[in-house]
């Protein structure tokens, strides 16, 4: 039988619009030709005071994440300290692409400095070089974007300590061997991909052998996620000793699922948190230890970063200094790299101390 | 033809749980079966409400920031008091959602603006109430801790190794799925559903029955965004974004026909459960990470494949079975 069957076919037709009027979010398709990026032939003038009236603008991943949200309003106390003019806009998904379109516009704007959390490395590239070419003073935090679309990268810590220091807390909490998993964000974050590299590292070492790594999930940041592949992980592996999740959402969702299920206490759970949202499963028993640095001040030493790139100060060459306010002086390093500093790491006897 | 739909989904459903759990035993374990229902009351709950409205050529587009904002007024009103009995946030999550449906439903009836555009347009203004609501009280998360112990015990807890997530999910699924079969009310919907025009004229009150299922859509959101609270004990303005997709996609690969006049809550919230089954089941397989979007799309057509052949079978053989008694 061929009839015609018109009405299903509008039905689907419906559907196929709406999936792809869905799809598209928030993101606008974002123009972004490939411009040359105006190569570093300024000089660094250190004694050129800091310009007043600076607009800076913080694009984080996505508005509205908590650690993100921290991180802009340290910049924006820094820009203030400043006499400048700091404001935080960004879209509202993590997506690759998402961040574009807010470039471009930031651009048009005519802003001073774009102080950015790259949600993909190469996908933002082509519009900072395009924004670098125009001079605006481009500065990565928390996630960097390729080395040649940024002059200054605020990194939290040592990507290396990071890593090696995660592999030491869960050795520590399950006794130094075992099988353990990594519970990451998306599969495409630059910042967690490279502290799973130094564990992988960490964990070739001899006083690290009886510890196997056994799986890499993605959670992509979503607790529905997180709270899915934690569950996966501890059905395909029932001998698992210890879960690693260093993202704040990861770490927050994987701790909830624990703290009901009956592994709460046999499986360690260890990463990167935010003291308020782990303060329950520390204090229940899920959690020993986990680690952070003050999302605030990483912010913070970004708008001064920032405003120093903007007035001519720094040019992001190795060897630069310059003043970060309340944290004193900071030296960039290899491939304009600023670390913040090592992370805290918080247990039942100090997480009280702290309130972000 | 009802049951057709549904066991497609059905039989998909089994096929999925059956290979997994060839591969890794635990996923049937009494755990791993409370989990993937679990995992799936909150889209199913959503999806309930979508049928009736799909049902009847409408679409609630809006449910995911509905979420959103009942989840965010659960964590505000704990914060506001931690002690905030479990009883008044569930039913403030509840009229909170019921007055959003009644909004979409007063547009989309009264104003007779098509649901898709109504719905489209509320899924922003609601998120941006949402998100100007956490910037202007400057709460962007509502931890755990702040939180009732008795309302995070109630979203985890279960009965008889039956998460009471689920136990709600399946309430509404008996009450909705009874009205929509044997209320005149819910026929209605069908009627509606299948012929706007001669259902008008057939006396049936359209603007006020499309205007019923928007709040009983919103109250479900409104809910959900609630038990959302209670299950992940971590809220912020963003909880909810995208869901809308995952609701739409459950209710058609449950059977509910998109451009309206049959299937059933049954199927959508099979429809739920086989989607949420497929994600907690790709890391069981060990599908890697940048496979699984693809994988859940595939799943999704095939499911909508195997439904629509038994369908067609069906409706091939009560059209010859009809041939057959005229001849």
């Amino acid at each position: 039988m061929t009839h015609p069957r018109t009405p299903n076919r509008a039905a689907a037709a419906t559907l196929a619009a709406l999936l792809l009027l869905a799809g598209c979010g928030s993101t606008t398709k974002g123009s972004a030709p490939t411009a040359d990026a105006g190569a570093g032939t300024a000089k660094a003038d250190p004694n050129a005071p800091i310009k007043e009236g600076l607009k800076v603008a913080f694009l984080p991943k996505e508005i509205d994440n908590p650690y993100e949200a921290l991180m802009d309003r340290g910049g924006i106390t820094a820009v203030g300290e400043l006499k400048g003019e700091g404001k935080e806009v960004g879209p509202s998904d993590a997506s690759a692409s998402s961040q574009v379109s807010y470039i471009t516009t930031l651009v048009q704007q005519r802003q001073d400095a774009i102080v950015i959390a790259a949600n993909d490395p190469d996908a933002v590239a082509p519009a900072l070089r395009e924004a670098m070419a125009e001079g605006v003073a481009v500065v990565t935090v928390d996630s960097d974007a390729a080395h040649d679309a940024r002059r200054v990268f605020v990194n939290q810590a040592d990507s290396e300590e990071i890593g090696r220091s995660q592999i030491r807390m869960i050795s520590q909490q399950i006794g130094g061997r075992g099988k353990i998993a990594v519970l990451s964000a998306t599969p495409n974050a630059t910042n967690q991909n490279t502290w799973i590299e130094f564990m992988r590292d960490e964990l070739g070492k001899p006083e690290h052998a009886g510890i196997e790594l056994v799986k890499v999930a993605y959670g992509d940041d979503d607790d529905q996620k997180s709270f899915q592949e934690t569950q996966a992980l501890l059905q395909s592996t029932p001998d698992l000793k210890g879960i690693v999740a260093p993202t704040t959402v990861g770490i927050s969702a994987a701790a909830r699922y624990l703290s009901t299920s009956p592994q709460k206490g046999k499986v360690a759970l260890t990463g990167l948190g935010t003291p308020n949202q782990m303060r329950q499963f520390v204090k229940d028993g899920t959690v020993t230890a986990f680690a952070l640095w003050d999302p605030e001040e990483l912010g913070y030493l970004a708008g001064y970063a920032a405003a120093a790139l903007a007035s001519g100060r720094i040019t992001g060459a190795q060897g630069e200094v310059f003043e970060a306010g309340s944290l004193g002086e900071r030296t960039i390093g290899e491939h304009g790299e600023v670390i913040l500093g090592p992370p805290t790491t918080f247990d039942a006897a100090n997480i009280d101390d702290y309130d972000f | 033809m009802r049951l057709g739909r549904e066991s497609g989904v059905a039989l998909v459903l089994v096929v999925v749980v059956g290979v997994t759990a060839a591969v890794n035993p635990a996923f049937v374990s009494g755990r791993g079966v409370h989990d993937l229902l679990l995992n799936a009351s909150i889209v199913a709950l959503l999806a309930i409400g979508q049928a009736p409205l799909v049902i009847t050529r409408n679409i609630d587009l809006s449910v995911g920031s509905v979420l959103g904002l009942a989840a965010f007024l659960s964590g505000q009103l704990f914060l506001a008091d931690r002690d905030t009995p479990v009883v008044l946030v569930v039913l403030a999550g509840a009229a909170l959602g019921a007055a959003c449906g009644a909004l979409n439903g007063a547009l989309v009836a009264v104003a007779k603006v098509p649901a898709l555009v109504v719905t489209l347009g509320t899924l922003y203004v609601f998120r941006g109430v949402d998100y100007g609501w956490a910037s202007a009280s400057g709460v962007h998360q509502v931890n755990a801790d702040r939180m009732s112990p008795r309302f995070l015990a109630f979203g985890s807890g279960s009965v008889l190794g039956v998460p009471n997530l689920a136990l709600i999910a399946l309430v509404a699924l008996l009450v909705v799925g009874f009205a929509l079969r044997d209320s005149r009310s819910g026929r209605e919907l069908y009627a509606i559903g299948s012929n706007p025009d001669a259902a008008r004229l057939a006396g049936i009150p359209a603007g006020r029955r499309v205007f019923g299922a928007f709040v009983l859509s919103g109250t479900l959101a409104g809910l959900a965004g609630v038990l959302h609270a209670a299950y992940f004990g971590t809220v912020n303005a963003s909880v909810g974004t995208g869901r809308e997709l995952a609701v739409v996609a459950a209710v058609v690969v449950g059977g509910v026909a998109i451009f309206g006049g049959s299937g059933t809550v049954l199927g959508a919230a099979l429809g739920a459960l086989l989607l949420t089954t497929v994600t907690g089941a790709l890391p069981v397989l060990g599908v890697p990470a940048f496979w699984q979007r693809a994988v859940d799309g595939a799943a999704l057509l095939v499911a909508i494949s195997l439904d629509r052949a038994v369908l067609l079978r069906v409706v091939e053989r009560l059209r010859t079975g009809r041939g057959a008694r005229r001849g």
